[in-house]
């Protein structure tokens, strides 16, 4: 009888690892259905960037108080997730707190930290659901934040209390246990917070003790393991793509953008005087003809879907755009939602349809980003500046410009003024070529 | 002013047997628009007095393609590109200056791929070269004492981290220089990029320039200076949009250096 519970937790943990790894594997799937992209170059480089962006938060900080608080909280989850290789192998094996004899006054000092970081992220939390509900900051309550997004994000930060306070708890009681005569527990741990919640369980009975300590553990394990598989359906997924996305990140100037390889084919051809116009294109059975641009998420390259699971919808590139801060209908946070949510709408069909993606009549443009969107964009690489996490929605925002305008011709009439300017005499506005030098003998 | 601008062309160098220590990329804006023009002439001008030996291409220069580019019109884009890179490969083009950052950024950045390889500075990167290396010397002149704030251009700054030279080259003036709020890498867009220039804004409440405008003049200046021909003509308009083109200036860099120096 005894093993019941054993038992019962290894089945809990297999199912609660079993339903991540299924998501994992979703969005694995998804990421891969864009083109592909070679970001295997430099990998040094690559390394220091995740280094320094994901694992130490460098630009995080250049907001301090959002910075320094969500260190508070990124700190708090990693440090406390040690505690929980304890919990998991206690659940399995019905030990308690197997390795305080192993580590001696280091465990004190390890759950003594854990205890500290714990009241630290509930401190961090509450400021960020008071920046968000109560001061109102404008890029919380910002139109493209409405609906699931903005109770997403509430619910991330209560999931996130619960928690620490499950785990408080936890440790109360158990610290309560070891102090009983006779000692229910073994002495294990120092406990500088939760020695001041350990009194409320004076005058219960040693077993109702039990029975609450046991209760507060079991919550605590589930709620993480609900959290985890959570994560698939909510922004808080950066929590563990943020490192692949600054390790998959652009490294070339933000200046620099790609140049269409297939442009560069066609261009090529038509500029050398020795190939014949009229001779028959190769004969490939499977050649795709070369779209050019994006217009639904399958276009896009797999960074820029990685990009779309990473953002975390915090809303700096937002804030600091200059189309969205005049007023436009422009926001890069939504340019990465949309690109996400497009990007689970595909998946799902995918799913529904054993494997195979059948039409929908819908597409990332127009369906989810309107053109009028996409033309506010200066291409001031502010959005891209921002990102805590090396997010480029500027570049998604060119790829569906180029196929507004290579595939549908459908540019904003003075924008073909302009191209058509540059065509005919190499400038954007009506000078010959011919006068460029004039300015030299002008008075 | 003195006009006697001595502007060799790379055809004319090559006539000669010449090859120029560096080919200065007039742009599109350089050539052509009125307020631009000016600031061509100051650079030239610098060059000139310093006697840096440089060619410009002339007829020869095209667009470089940036607008269509950001417009989405890669096709264009690459054309332009291809044709510009015979051109200067033909001429053996080593080194090229130029006073647009949209120019330097797809000649630095973008060309290469296709073919085109060279060094590529701004040119108040190539000021404060020239500066180092004692060929120029600069001082306030007219402009001392004088407060002035300089407009980072995304191009320049953002795109290619090129924060300090034109802020060196102020300070070289005996100047206040002042920083606007959002300066260097949070510097706030003029509104230009992105083929912005050549069409009208989309529906919102205000123009881009304006909010910038507004930056610049919190902090009270003499002169608003910028590095880019566009973020020049979006300002400008800012600030006769805010009726202060009595009290203020909107300078180019070079224009300071040319002016501090009477020339």
């Amino acid at each position: 009888m005894s093993y019941l519970d054993n038992i019962l937790f290894a089945i809990v943990l297999i199912a609660g690892f079993g339903f991540f790894a299924l998501s994992v594997k979703k969005i694995i799937r998804n990421i891969n259905l864009g083109v592909d992209v070679d970001r295997k170059d430099n990998p040094k480089a690559r390394w220091a960037n995740m280094a320094m962006i994901a694992l130490g938060q460098s630009k995080m900080v250049k907001r301090p108080v959002a910075g320094i608080l969500h260190i508070f909280v990124y700190v708090g989850f990693v440090i406390i997730n040690i505690e929980l290789l304890e919990i998991i192998i206690d659940g399995l094996f019905g030990t308690h707190r197997i390795f305080a004899p192993y580590l001696g006054g280091v465990y004190d000092v390890l759950i003594a930290s854990f205890e500290i970081l714990a009241i630290l992220v509930i401190f961090a939390v509450t400021v960020f659901w008071i920046r968000r509900n109560l001061v109102r900051l404008n890029r919380f309550i910002h139109s493209d934040l409405t609906g699931f997004p903005k109770s997403d994000a509430n619910y991330i930060l209560y999931f996130e209390t619960v928690l620490m306070i499950l785990f408080l708890l936890m440790n109360a009681s158990d610290l309560h246990l070891q102090n009983v005569p006779g000692g229910v527990f073994h002495k294990a741990g120092s406990f500088p917070i939760s020695q001041f919640i350990a009194p409320v369980f004076n005058g219960m009975s040693n077993e109702l003790v039990v029975l609450l300590f046991e209760a507060f553990w079991w919550l605590h394990i589930v709620g993480i393991l609900i959290f985890m598989n959570y994560l698939y359906f909510s922004k808080h997924l950066h929590i563990l793509l943020a490192f692949p996305n600054t390790y998959f990140a652009n490294l070339k100037p933000e200046g620099q953008f790609d140049n269409l390889a297939s442009v560069t084919k066609e261009v090529k051809l038509m500029m050398d005087p020795n190939a014949d116009p009229f001779a028959a294109a190769p004969a490939d059975e499977n050649a795709v003809p070369a779209k050019f641009g994006a217009s639904d998420v399958q276009d896009l390259n797999w960074v820029q879907l990685l990009n779309a699971y990473t953002c975390t919808e915090c809303g700096r590139c937002t804030s600091s755009c200059p189309a969205n801060q005049t007023g436009k209908k422009l926001s890069p946070r939504k340019i990465m939602m949309d690109t996400r949510d497009r990007l689970q709408e595909v998946g799902k069909n995918i799913d529904a349809n054993k494997g195979v993606f059948v039409p929908d009549n819908k597409t990332l443009l127009n369906d989810y980003i309107t053109p009028e969107e996409l033309w506010a964009c200066t291409s001031c690489n502010a959005c891209v500046e921002e990102c805590p996490v090396n997010i480029s929605p500027l570049s998604i925002i060119m790829d569906m410009r180029r196929y507004l305008v290579m595939e549908q011709s459908a540019a904003p009439m003075s924008l073909n003024a302009m191209m058509t300017n540059i065509e005919n005499n190499g400038a954007p506005w009506q000078y010959s070529q011919q006068d460029r030098l004039n300015w030299k003998n002008e008075n | 002013m003195s006009e006697s601008l001595v502007v060799p062309t790379m055809a004319e160098m090559l006539a000669e047997g010449k090859q120029p220590e560096v080919l200065f990329w007039v742009g599109c804006a350089g050539s052509f628009d009125d307020r631009a023009k000016k600031i061509t002439k100051a650079f030239v001008r610098i060059l000139n007095r310093t006697n840096v030996s440089f060619a410009v291409l002339g007829a020869e220069e095209s667009c470089t393609g940036d607008p269509a580019k950001r417009a989405g019109n890669e096709f264009l884009f690459q054309m332009q590109a291809m044709m510009n890179i015979e051109v200067l490969n033909a001429y053996e083009a080593k080194k090229i200056v130029t006073a647009c950052p949209h120019c330097f950024n797809t000649l630095k950045n973008e060309y290469p791929e296709l073919g085109g390889n060279y060094e590529v500075i701004h040119h108040t990167e190539f000021l404060k070269l020239l500066i180092d290396d004692g060929r120029l010397a600069v001082e306030g002149g007219q402009f001392k004492g004088k407060k002035i704030t300089f407009h980072d251009p995304c191009y320049l700054g953002r795109a290619n981290k090129v924060y300090e030279a034109p802020r060196d080259l102020i300070q070289k003036l005996d100047v206040e220089l002042v920083e606007m709020k959002r300066s260097k890498a949070n510097g706030l867009c003029c509104g230009a990029g992105g083929a912005q220039m050549f069409k009208d804004a989309e529906p919102g409440n205000k123009e881009v320039n304006i909010e910038r405008t507004e930056d610049a003049l919190e902090t009270q200046p003499d002169i608003i200076a910028a590095g880019c021909p566009f973020c020049n003509t979006m300002l400008t308009d800012g600030i006769k949009n805010k009726e202060k083109e009595g009290q203020v200036k909107v300078m180019d860099i070079a224009e300071l250096i040319a002016n501090a120096q009477d020339l």
